[in-house]
């Protein structure tokens, strides 16, 4: 809402102690929250004054154009009253006419000094001025010829115009409608001026006088008296259509925001932004039959003002007449019947319309206007005949023609509000010392009018605050005018908490490990499309590729929540390659989007508490969002240096950040091959702890890795976090340690070059029994010495016992069962 | 080896002088100080001291005095192979000190050689901020609470007086699950979860709940489809909105700094009543003259928008089951990225969600 100083002191006497500035900064105290503060026109510097045109001599200029040297009568504004000659190039004037000129020394906004000067063989000593040269809009089609006898030669045009104001301009929330209105703000601007101790008395222009509604009006049925309480017509006659509105009323709404179209619908704004009731004009000769208010039937349509021709449904409230629908009630009104050019006859229309159907309507039809804004926050039902009342007013004071004695009311405000509050409750909740004189003083400042009963208040609410209906609404106003600043500061007596929980912990842990491990973290939006499922390789058939969709996303190439964290996480690292990284090691873990389910969540009541089955009925509805963890290594891991040669980033660093992963949590881990895009088909583990499958690992295939701009061998893993957590190591018990000697075998196996080396560390650590204490693969051959299809694996076993020094030969009995158990599960031999 | 000489005669034997074996101790003295280095040593050692050595070699003939001489000859003798020995190891111990300084002297590297061969890992700020606040209050008794990122339309705006003809729902940009009808969201704020956490517990409540959220907001560098917020619920019996100041105060004092507090203006969020904006101090002026009027932080305000927040509307207790005659309750939200960005002085939210491993690297594993 932009509120232009000069308008506000109309209907608040604003000492001059109190400044713009400090007014701005008690209304945002106050909860109308200051957005900007202008200073209009200071930009400007005169002299700036009226001129009457007395000669144009229509010169043609090589160019083509013509120009126009003028003398113009400025009076004694020019400090010799003789003519002044100044060459002008537009055409829209004659002899006779009243302008705005700006005389040599003078300034306008750009800045653009003003002096004398030659141009096209003149002196020309000052400059006609448009609309747009003095910031009073865009019209640059020709210069400002102002009404006839509206001013006089030498008249200061800043005063005329308006030029100079102070626009203050705020952002009103939702709650706080009354302030879409001069009378709002006014009455905000008195409650400003009193936290300064001043007293700025508020006159409120919905306060007069109207006449008794009567069966003479323009007839009007109300259909739907819910979606409509209220309407009020009024009528004008022998309206001048051709009327100039006057440069005052254009500049004001000019400065709230609007734009000047012409005087009738000019009128209907000035009345909108003046009390907040929105107006809606008629043009009566356009009108067939009487005013319908009622709900749109399947099919109809109506071309709205801003010329778009809309379907309609029965949720549609509707402005009809005989020729069907004619305004979208509340929101925008029709093109057959508006205000024109020709308009001599207009019918006034000032209604109160239900909030929901109206926020419902502009909604539906994308189509948020003045009206709709403020129809939809609740407006003050009680002031439609004061203000169709005002509008014929100032239709027929700067029209002509007269008001129609017919005024039609249909329907009324609904009684006011009552609220029950008790007396103490605003310092109870506030934690300040409100006193009950304070909440009645301050209760009554708003507007309400209250009576003690017993220890509650009976707060009786002013119609311009539908948003009061509950007691904390009455402590949020009685709070804002003791004032914020005075809610003292007290810690809450919080019980003892159990900290950080473990799954809180554990998080911490996994992203601590992944950073010692050098890897970086990153964090991605989760909105994917199918191409990028594409760029993994994912088969048609992977789950991967059912993915919960968004009815209206940013992008139509991403109109989907992952799957996934790979996409993500692949393009980041080509990112960071692409500007110049060598190599890239990086992490995420985020919630994927899984489909599942009942679909549909139902609304509930806010009355009562839903039951645990309709809780559950929620969770049920949602899509399944498990924690996962992703990592993608790509490019130099280790980089060469005066010690020797780099290495490059793989499979094995993805592994290692997984194992790291699982051995901060107390997790086992095991990796068996597998295929899975986007991996290498020869390259995969899948991951598992136990017998369950917590993600997989490996390098990228070869086209994962050109789709994505990324180096060969580059590697990735993805794994779910929240299965990996949750089966976290809970109470660890201590071991206890042996002291007694190790005793070492080393043994070599051959194998088929396909028999994975975990299976035959598996089936060596089966067959060696309980003395066995830790066992490691630390050589792999193959070659010459062993014939084709074979390699050769050598683990390094330690044995001890708990409670004894192993005998002579008990270690070797042992790895013989161990290699004995391997030859049986892996055909492996022993290589002597 | 000192037993008596047999093959000499007795007679022809004779001592050495106390003069003569002071000119051997003296030789011995004179070889062993002459030796520059272990191997010279030795071979003194072995000239002078070994087995053959003269000193040794009088030693033998000692069993072969007459009985009245043996003594003096031994005593005399004995002196100076101790005289010799201890010549020989305080030499000894001088050249092992000089060849071990030698070694290490050799031995030098440059120190100022690079050694990381691998770069270093971090933690994403706004995961390790998300840490710091929740630390904040973690040290005050409260807990950390969590809901869904994909949220049930009812928790996301009905539980919170956000009814579905409520014009603030236009005020927050919703990313709706395809189909509409099914009333699924991305959550706009962190606020359901303090709904699903007066469902699922009783008062007293004090928690803190930091989480992505999601608006339609185009992508820019101070806006973002994603951002992430930190939402904090207490309901607990005579909670008031000076109980929500002082909470935030320290807050705002943890996180920026002793001085740094909060001010309050009124504000609308419909699931609080009474509702205030929350501005900080600005914590590199202070909001101090003259540093005030040039400060680019706060643009010469003094104040910097840090959230909202209000008492719980009792509308909220009523649907989350919570007894309103029985318990008030406060809530705030602000956001974690902005938090960051003004705590570090980050210009832009893009480099937040870019994946640039130099923003992320900056700040290591801890804010
Ligand atoms: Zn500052």
């Amino acid at each position: 809402m932009r509120v232009p100083l000069s308008w506000l002191r109309e209907y608040v006497e604003l000492p001059d102690a109190i400044s713009a500035e400090q007014l701005a900064a008690e209304l945002t105290a106050l909860g109308l929250k200051l957005e900007a503060l202008e200073h209009v026109g200071s930009d400007m510097r005169g002299p700036l004054v009226v001129g009457r045109v007395l000669t144009v001599q229509p010169e043609a200029q090589s160019n083509g154009k013509t120009i126009n040297w003028c003398t113009v009568d400025v009076a004694d504004a020019n400090g010799s009253g003789e003519p002044q000659g100044i060459v002008c190039g537009a055409h829209n004037f004659a002899p006779g006419d009243l302008v705005v000129v700006v005389l040599p020394g003078g300034a306008l906004p750009g800045p653009v000094e003003i002096s004398e000067r030659k141009t096209y063989g003149h002196v020309s000593a000052g400059m006609i001025c448009s609309a747009r040269e003095l910031g009073l809009g865009d019209d640059h089609t020709g210069i400002i010829v102002l009404p006839p006898d509206s001013a006089a030669p030498g008249d200061d045009a800043f005063a005329l115009l308006g030029l100079r104001d102070v626009v203050i301009e705020f952002e009103i929330n939702p709650d706080r409608a009354y302030a879409l209105s001069l009378r709002g703000v006014a009455r905000e601007a008195s409650l400003a001026a009193a936290r300064r101790g001043l007293v700025a008395a508020f006159t409120d222009p919905a306060a007069r006088a109207t006449p008794t509604p009567n069966d003479a009006g323009y007839p009007v049925a109300v259909e739907d008296s819910a979606s409509c309480p209220v309407f009020v017509t009024r009528g004008v006659s022998g309206f001048d259509a051709g009327a100039p509105t006057p440069p005052w009323l254009a500049r004001r709404i000019q400065l709230a925001g609007m734009r000047p179209i012409s005087l009738a619908v000019d009128i209907t704004n000035y009345v909108m932004l003046e009390l907040g009731q929105p107006i809606h004009g008629y043009d009566a000769d356009t009108l067939l039959g009487p005013l319908r208010v009622r709900r749109a039937a399947a099919g109809e349509r109506l071309t709205t003002l801003d010329g778009v021709e809309r379907d309609l449904g029965p949720d549609d409230l509707l402005i009809a007449d005989d020729s069907g629908p004619i305004g979208l009630a509340g929101v925008m009104g029709g093109a057959t019947t508006e205000l024109s050019a020709t308009t001599t006859r207009i019918v006034i229309e000032a209604a109160h319309f239900d909030p929901a159907t109206i926020f419902r309507g502009q909604r539906r039809h994308k189509l948020p206007s003045e009206a709709s804004r403020r129809f939809e926050r609740g407006v003050d039902p009680t002031i439609p005949e004061a203000a169709a009342d005002r509008v014929a007013e100032l239709l027929v004071r700067y029209g002509g023609g007269t008001v129609e004695p017919g005024v039609t009311k249909v329907g009324a405000a609904a009684g006011r509000r009552t609220v029950s509050m008790a007396a103490d409750l605003p310092g109870r909740v506030t934690g300040m010392e409100i006193s009950v004189a304070t909440t009645l003083a301050n209760l009554r400042a708003v507007g309400c009018e209250v009576e003690a009963a017993g220890s509650a208040l009976s707060v009786t609410v002013p119609p311009w605050r539908p948003d009061i209906d509950a007691p904390f609404d009455l402590v949020e106003e009685v709070a804002r005018i003791v004032g914020y600043e005075q809610v003292p500061s007290v810690l809450p007596p919080a019980p003892p908490g159990n900290g950080l929980s473990r799954s809180g912990r554990l998080r911490r842990r996994v992203g601590r490990t992944l950073a010692a491990e050098g890897l970086v973290e990153v964090i991605s939006f989760p909105f994917i499309g199918s191409a990028a499922l594409d760029a993994l390789g994912l088969p048609d058939d992977d789950s991967r590729r059912a993915l919960v969709r968004l009815a209206n996303p940013l992008s139509s190439e991403e109109p989907a929540l992952t799957s996934t964290l790979l996409p993500g996480l692949l393009r980041a690292a080509a990112r960071n390659l692409g500007r110049g990284a060598s190599g890239v090691a990086l992490f995420e873990s985020a919630t994927v989007t899984l489909p599942r389910g009942s679909g549909a969540a139902p609304i509930y009541g806010v009355d009562r508490r839903p039951t645990a089955t309709e809780l559950a009925a929620l969770d049920a509805a949602l899509p399944d969002q498990p924690e996962h963890l992703g990592v993608v290594v790509a490019g130099e891991r280790e980089r060469s240096g005066w010690w020797g040669p780099g290495r490059t980033g793989d499979w094995t660093d993805v592994l290692a950040a997984i194992q790291a992963v699982a051995r901060a949590l107390g997790v086992d881990i095991r990796a068996h091959g597998a295929q899975r895009a986007p991996w290498h088909p020869g390259r995969c583990a899948e991951l598992r702890a136990g017998d369950r499958v917590i993600g997989h690992a490996g390098e990228l295939h070869p086209a994962v890795c050109a789709a994505h701009g990324l180096p060969a061998r580059a590697a990735a893993a993805e794994v779910h976090l929240g299965a990996l957590l949750g089966l976290a190591a809970d109470i660890v018990p201590g071991p206890t340690l042996s002291a007694f000697p190790v005793a070492k075998e080393d043994v070599a196996l051959v194998v088929d070059e396909s028999v994975a080396a975990a299976d035959v560390e598996a089936a060596l650590r089966a067959g060696a029994g309980e003395l066995l204490e830790s066992i490691a693969l630390f050589d792999i051959y193959t070659g010459d010495q062993l014939p084709v299809g074979k390699k050769s694996l050598a683990f390094a076993l330690r044995f001890r016992a708990a409670d004894r020094t192993l005998a002579e030969g008990e270690a070797g009995h042992a790895r013989d069962a161990a290699v004995a158990a391997a030859a049986a599960s892996c055909g492996a031999v022993q290589r002597r | 080896m000192s037993g008596p000489n047999s093959e000499y005669d007795p007679v022809q034997v004779s001592g050495l002088s106390a003069e003569e074996v002071a000119d051997l101790v003296e030789l011995a003295k004179a070889a062993i100080g002459a030796a520059t280095d272990l191997d010279e040593l030795k071979a003194a050692r072995l000239a002078h001291a070994g087995d053959r050595s003269p000193l040794a070699l009088a030693n033998r003939e000692i069993g072969a005095l007459p009985p009245q001489a043996r003594k003096d000859a031994g005593q005399r003798l004995g002196q100076a192979r101790a005289q010799v020995a201890q010549a020989l190891s305080v030499r000894q111990a001088t050249l092992e000190m000089e060849q071990e300084e030698r070694i290490l002297a050799e031995e030098r590297v440059d120190m100022t050689l690079p050694v990381q061969r691998s770069s270093y890992g971090s933690r994403h700020p706004v995961t390790t901020g998300s840490e710091l606040i929740a630390d904040v209050f973690i040290a005050m008794g409260w807990e950390v609470a969590e809901g869904p990122v994909v949220e049930a339309e009812w928790l996301n705006f009905d539980a919170l007086n956000l009814g579905p003809d409520h014009p603030a729902r236009t005020m927050q940009d919703t990313f709706w699950v395809d189909p509409v009808e099914h009333a699924i969201v991305l959550r706009t704020h962190t606020s359901p979860v303090q709904a699903r956490t007066m469902l699922t517990r009783t008062p007293p409540i004090y928690v803190v709940c930091p989480g992505r959220v999601f608006r339609t907001d185009e992508y820019d560098a101070t806006h973002s489809p994603m951002f992430h917020q930190v939402e904090g619920l207490v309901v607990d019996r005579g909670i008031t909105m000076a109980h929500l100041k002082g909470s935030l105060d320290h807050f705002a004092t943890a996180m920026f700094g002793a001085g740094i507090d909060t001010r309050f203006r009124p504000s609308y969020f419909p699931f609080t009543e009474p509702s205030a904006e929350v501005d900080l101090r600005c914590f590199v002026c202070r909001g101090e003259e003259p540093a005030v009027a040039t400060c680019r932080t706060c643009r010469g305000e003094g104040w910097i928008e840090w959230g909202g927040c209000g008492v719980v509307n009792p509308r909220v207790l009523v649907a989350c089951g919570v007894d309103p005659e029985i318990y008030t309750g406060f809530a705030f939200g602000m956001g974690i990225d902005r938090t960051l960005m003004f705590r570090h002085g980050i210009a832009d939210l893009r480099d937040l969600f870019d994946g640039d491993i130099r923003f992320s690297a900056a700040f290591g594993s801890e804010l």
